[in-house]
């Protein structure tokens, strides 16, 4: 047990008390408009005093405060690499997107990564793929070249989400802290265990999945990938005998109960860390409850946008951290 | 050689209390100030609260001093005249003081934990911190047991 996180843990211990419960998420759904969605979330000091009155642009600058949080603590950022890969994977795609079709305006950067947009877009224009970490020079290489040649923006996707998946797995393995392993775990099983999913509804072939799929602990790729070839009851019987055997009464129920129940596995697993006092455990659980949080608020503004009824809303909304 | 160390195995006797006890209480005291200032810098008016969740485990280094104090004083340290103690009776100081010495070394850390732990519970609750401050207290309970062993083991010894 170390020490070195107690100072870090009682001050996200005080922050977790404005994070916002199933209660405050019910009295957000309740607003009659998206409107007063927005007044409801500004007088629970989401955004700030320059932050115009639009759903991105306040959920932008909450993404914001979770990292200048974490920069206080003088918590080494490498701890958080799980979280951030998936961003800067998404700078990747998104860089290669741009230099093979020129089409600027479609793709948007996080520049709160290690390799923000300008620089990644650089990279890939001058086709210097050493200057990318190790473990994204094979896929960026592949995916662009796989572009360039072929137009194919889906197999190029794909190799990048496999990359992605597969660095998410591997930095949990190498992680000290169980709570990062497992979080790793769990998002890789349940990424499988989509991708089976959509791949069954769209009918894709078992080399599709098994190059969408990557290798994790607690889910048999190969069985998964066959039993979506023989239907969803098939990827259902398959889930009962695993862990995730709530995500097969979850797929049995509605596609968005599967959406809600994948985001819902995360927060199980960061869950136990509500009782820890002096491991990173709940900082990076505090982290993900945020972006829980602001995915939720962005899952009941867009809905209260396209005028949803409230049953409607409600059942794609994400269970809360506390 | 032996009889002649008495005074000497005294002396080891009170300052191990105040070393050992002393050094599980700044330990404590440390960690559960690490924790207070963290729910401080988010919300001030937790202060009072948390401040005495840290000093809960600052009693064991006062028990110690006190054990060092009542031997310095049976001794005739403090009145500046040494009692012409044997080997014998300088040991039996000495077994005397390890009571609070040792468990106020290993309680005062156990307790600085417990106050983070409590302290997390007071910056979620504030209404809770009476449940919150029993945790640490209850730690305190083999600490007072070892200072009156000690108290009462030093008092007992004739010279």
């Amino acid at each position: 047990m170390s020490e070195q996180y107690t100072y870090a843990v009682a001050r996200i211990r005080s922050l977790e008390t404005a994070l916002f419960s199933n209660a405050v998420i019910d009295r957000l759904i309740a607003c009659s408009d998206y409107e007063q969605c927005l007044q409801f979330l500004v007088e629970k000091g989401w955004g700030g005093a320059d932050i115009p009155m639009e759903a991105e642009a306040i959920l932008g600058r909450e993404e914001e405060k979770i990292w200048e949080v974490i920069k206080e603590l003088k918590i080494d950022m490498d701890k958080f690499d799980v979280l951030s890969y998936p961003k800067l994977f998404h700078n990747l795609k998104a860089a290669i997107k741009e230099v093979c079709t020129s089409e600027k305006s479609r793709h948007i950067f996080y520049d709160d990564v290690s390799i923000p947009g300008e620089e990644m877009r650089a990279i890939i224009q001058e086709k210097d793929f050493t200057k990318l970490p190790a473990f994204m020079q094979d896929a960026a290489k592949e995916a662009y070249e796989c572009l360039l040649h072929t137009g194919d923006g889906q197999l190029c996707d794909v190799i990048i989400d496999r990359a992605a998946l597969d660095a998410v797995y591997h930095a949990g393995q190498e992680a000290e802290d169980a709570i990062i392993r497992d979080y790793a775990e769990s998002t890789v099983a349940v990424a499988d265990i989509k991708i089976a999913v959509r791949s069954q509804r769209t009918a894709k072939s078992l080399e599709f999945m098994k190059r969408a799929m990557a290798e994790c602990g607690s889910v048999d790729v190969s069985r998964l990938a066959k039993a979506a070839l023989n239907g969803m009851d098939a990827i259902q019987e398959y889930l009962k005998d695993t862990v995730y055997a709530q995500g097969a009464e979850a797929l049995a129920e509605s596609p968005s109960s599967f959406e809600r129940w994948c985001d819902n596995r995360i927060i199980q697993t960061i869950s136990p860390q509500k009782y820890n006092a002096f491991t990173i455990g709940p900082i990076v659980a505090y982290v993900i409850a945020r972006q829980n949080e602001i995915k939720t608020v962005r899952i009941i503004l867009s809905g209260k946008l396209n005028e949803l009824p409230d049953d409607s809303i409600r059942e794609r909304v994400r269970e809360m951290y506390v | 050689m032996f009889d002649n160390l008495g005074i000497v195995f005294a002396l080891t006797g009170a300052a191990l209390s105040v070393i050992l006890a002393g050094m599980g209480s700044a330990y404590g005291v440390g960690v559960a100030g690490q924790a207070a200032a963290g729910v401080v810098t988010e919300d001030p008016s937790k202060f009072g609260k948390v401040l005495i969740m840290q000093l809960l485990p600052g009693t064991q280094g006062i028990y110690g001093l006190l054990v060092a104090f009542v031997t310095l004083n049976n001794i005739g340290i403090l009145s500046g005249k040494p009692a012409d103690l044997s080997g014998a009776q300088g040991l039996m100081i000495l077994a005397a003081c390890l009571p609070i010495a040792i468990v106020g070394l290993v309680s005062a850390r156990h307790q600085g934990k417990t106050a983070v732990a409590s302290i997390g519970i007071v910056a979620k609750k504030p209404d809770q911190f009476g449940k919150a401050m029993l945790f640490p207290a209850m730690v305190e309970t083999y600490a007072i047991l070892a200072l009156l062993i000690s108290i009462m083991a030093i008092n007992a010894i004739q010279f």
